[in-house]
């Protein structure tokens, strides 16, 4: 029935049922008894208050699933016509409108709480922590356990960057530039914060080259903890107590625009040959090396490009808080990134934004269970890594004509 | 040189904690290829469970159900407490590991994870937040020698662990299920074929290297009575580290890096300011994987290992 709906006919859907939500919302919850619009799905909602369950589903049930299920069918055919046509230009130009469509939704639906907003920007921002890490991890087959020491470093390049720059700070005296020029500079203080990333994910390439696995993954623990200990007595940048009042540069689409890029770039460059030498490193070093693979220059690219995507994503985070710590970038976060990464599958695009979306969305959703969600999350990874021990969707190309093309399989982006 | 002595003796002591915990995750490590990430985890189940034994030990003996010198107390208590862990590490072999033999190994590390996290909030979702206090077991003496200060729980500590160390040692070296444990180290594929009972090991290696974190637990909790549910992350990390310095399933090994460790702790806080001690201790680690990358009694890594 709807498998030969575009993905435009659903990203129509979605921005139908948001823009729905936006007018009819609140008077259809108050309607159904609730005393606001259910924030996230109604997941919240229906935890705190069980009574209020019939109610919040049926809210959903209306807002979402039947107005993207209408929109969706009853669309099918022109969009299927609309998606024809857009092939038939240039391909940036309908990835645009898609994307165009997407943020559009997103916008919406982020627009009727801050709550969603800081849930949204988070949740991009673990897709690309995710996807970087799958880029060693899952492409390059080793067991990396650095990934919150690059976006500590990442954090700290960029809001050292921003902070010199552009505000009176109380550590680094007043500001060099007009705080009005902090949007501009934003996207260099970014890829200030990747390159330092970069410069310390060397700490771990370079040994890379004489050992492998297991060890590796000592050392790059080890990197870690010391990145975080380090940056506690660095008393130039707050010590323990940490740094805070980056300027408010990231807003929305700039995170948006951020994980766009990350995702394109790295889909680009895991298909790309380097891409498919990281593979062939990961599946038998010697043969790779034999078949003229330079090793020792794959493993290096792969470090530094996976550490420069995770201090972008670190100095995003860093100002989408507007405080950092080093005590975040600890233990749990490696749990919490390690689990989106084997939770979404190995060695796919697809399945890092999968993951990082879906456990995010799921540790928000299941906040009211308090305590217990801390048991019913791991639980559930368990059960996972029992029956798909490479994750739900391990080594599946992500292919950007195919999904945004006329009658292909259905994908839904809510 | 008295400052030192004196520091040698707590570096003793914490580094026998580390060593106690190292061993349960290098023989695990050795023998089944595994990152058992829960470990740091049973440590900590191993200190609440000492901590319930220990109570109510002391109650029964304070009703006069029982009577029963303190000391024998504490040996009751390390004994009954290694029994019930080693069923928690079976258990955990079971649910999370076992599934996951023919899987990637990284699989079996987040499971890992997970386990210990489901650890860490079960503790705290039956006990509460509230930390809770080791009962004494033993009145603490203070022994002056040549300005040394020595306590009777520190030697107490040293000595149990060094026996528990030397026991594993003649359990893998003199038993027959200890010969079976270093044939599955030597080779995973073959063993089944001569008949040795891979799952029954695999069980085994959990069980003992439960029981050793459940004993650093309770001697842990003899010296710093005060327990709570996230003390098995700061330990077990480090001892996994510890672990791996060692080199791959070697109980010397696994021994000596725990009390460098400890070693390397003490002696930075006593140099440096202690919050350096993390950085530091880390680095050197760093430094000694970099030119030893295999550990100190591993062997180099051959195309067997397979992540």
């Amino acid at each position: 029935m709807f498998s030969h709906v575009p993905l435009l006919g659903w990203l129509l859907g979605a921005a139908i049922a948001v823009s729905l939500e936006h007018f009819l919302g609140t008077s259809l919850a108050l309607a159904l008894g609730l005393p606001k619009i259910p924030v996230l799905f109604g997941f919240v909602i229906m935890l705190k208050k069980p009574v209020l369950i019939p109610g919040a589903i049926l809210y959903v049930l209306l807002i979402y699933f039947l107005s993207i299920g209408v929109t969706a069918r009853l669309s099918a055919s022109p969009a299927n016509r609309l998606a024809a046509k857009l092939l038939s230009l240039p391909p940036w130009f309908s990835v645009a409108v898609h994307l165009g469509l997407l943020y559009a939704t997103l916008h919406m639906w982020s627009g009727m709480s801050a709550y969603r907003v800081i849930t949204l920007k988070l949740t991009l921002i673990a897709v690309m922590v995710t996807l970087s890490l799958n880029v060693i991890n899952g492409y390059m087959g080793e067991f990396s356990c650095s990934h919150p020491g690059f976006m500590a470093l990442g954090a700290y390049g960029a809001s050292v960057f921003t902070v010199v720059l552009f505000v009176n700070d109380r550590l680094f005296g007043p500001s060099l530039l007009p705080a009005a020029l902090a949007p501009f500079m934003f996207p260099v203080a970014l890829i200030v914060g990747g390159m330092v990333a970069a410069l310390g994910a060397l700490a771990i390439a370079i040994p890379s080259f004489k050992t492998r696995g297991d060890y590796l993954a000592i050392i790059s623990l080890a990197f870690m903890f010391i990145v975080k200990s380090m940056i506690e007595n660095l008393e130039v940048v707050g010590g323990p107590r940490g740094l805070s009042s980056q300027p408010d540069c990231a807003n929305l689409p700039t995170v948006f625009l951020w994980t766009v890029a990350c995702v394109w770039i790295i889909n680009n460059f895991v298909r790309s040959t380097l891409g498919k030498a990281l593979n062939a490193v990961r599946d038998e070093e010697t043969a790779a090396s034999a078949m003229t693979v330079n090793t020792r220059r794959t493993k290096m690219v792969a470090f530094l490009f996976g550490a420069f995507w995770a201090g972008v994503a670190g100095g995003l985070f860093a100002h989408v808080l507007r405080y950092v710590n080093p005590s975040t970038f600890g233990i749990q976060k490696l749990a919490e990134v390690l689990a989106m990464v084997y939770f979404g599958g190995l060695n796919s695009v697809y399945g890092s934004i999968v993951g990082a979306v879906g456990l995010s969305l799921l540790s928000e959703a299941l906040r009211p269970l308090e305590i217990l969600k801390w048991i019913i999350i791991p639980l559930l990874l368990i059960l996972l890594m029992i029956f798909r021990p490479t994750g739900l969707i391990a080594f599946k190309e992500f292919n950007v004509k195919n999904l945004i093309a006329p009658k292909q399989k259905r994908e839904e982006e809510m | 040189m008295v400052f030192f002595f004196q520091n040698l003796v707590n570096a003793l002591q914490w580094g026998s904690f580390y060593a106690l915990i190292a061993l349960g995750y290098s023989m695990v490590y050795g023998i089944l290829m595994l990152f058992n990430f829960a470990h740091g985890d049973i440590f900590m189940v191993g200190a609440y469970i000492g901590f319930g034994v220990a109570t109510g030990l002391v109650a029964l003996a304070s009703m006069g159900a029982l009577a029963l010198p303190t000391w024998l107390i504490l040996v009751l208590t390390i004994i009954i407490t290694m029994f019930l862990t080693s069923l928690v590490g079976m258990m955990v072999e079971r649910v999370a590991y076992r599934p996951l033999r023919e899987a990637p190994r990284a699989s079996a590390a987040i499971t890992g994870l997970m386990v210990g996290i489901i650890l860490e909030t079960g503790n705290l979702a039956l006990l509460g937040a509230r930390r809770v206090r080791f009962p004494t077991l033993i009145e603490s003496t203070t022994y002056d020698i040549g300005g040394v200060f020595v306590t009777n729980k520190k030697i107490m500590i040293v000595v149990v662990s060094l026996l528990l160390m030397l026991a594993l040692d003649q359990f893998v070296r003199r038993t027959k299920w200890g010969m079976a444990m270093r044939a599955m180290a030597f080779d995973y594929a073959i063993v089944p074929l001569m008949g040795v009972p891979i799952n029954t090991i695999a069980a085994l290696t959990f069980a003992v290297g439960s029981g050793l974190a459940a004993a650093a637990g309770i001697l842990f909790g003899v010296a710093y009575p005060v327990l709570d549910p996230y003390m098995g992350i700061v330990f077990g990390w480090k001892a996994f580290v510890a672990a791996i310095l060692g080199g791959r399933g070697s109980i010397l090994g696994a021994t000596l890096a725990g009390f460098l460790l400890g070693f390397i702790e003490i002696f930075v806080a006593m140099i440096f300011p202690s919050t350096l001690r993390d950085l530091i201790a880390y680095s050197i680690i760093l430094l000694i994987l970099t030119f030893r990358p295999h550990g100190f009694f591993g062997e180099p890594y051959s195309a067997r290992l397979r992540l």
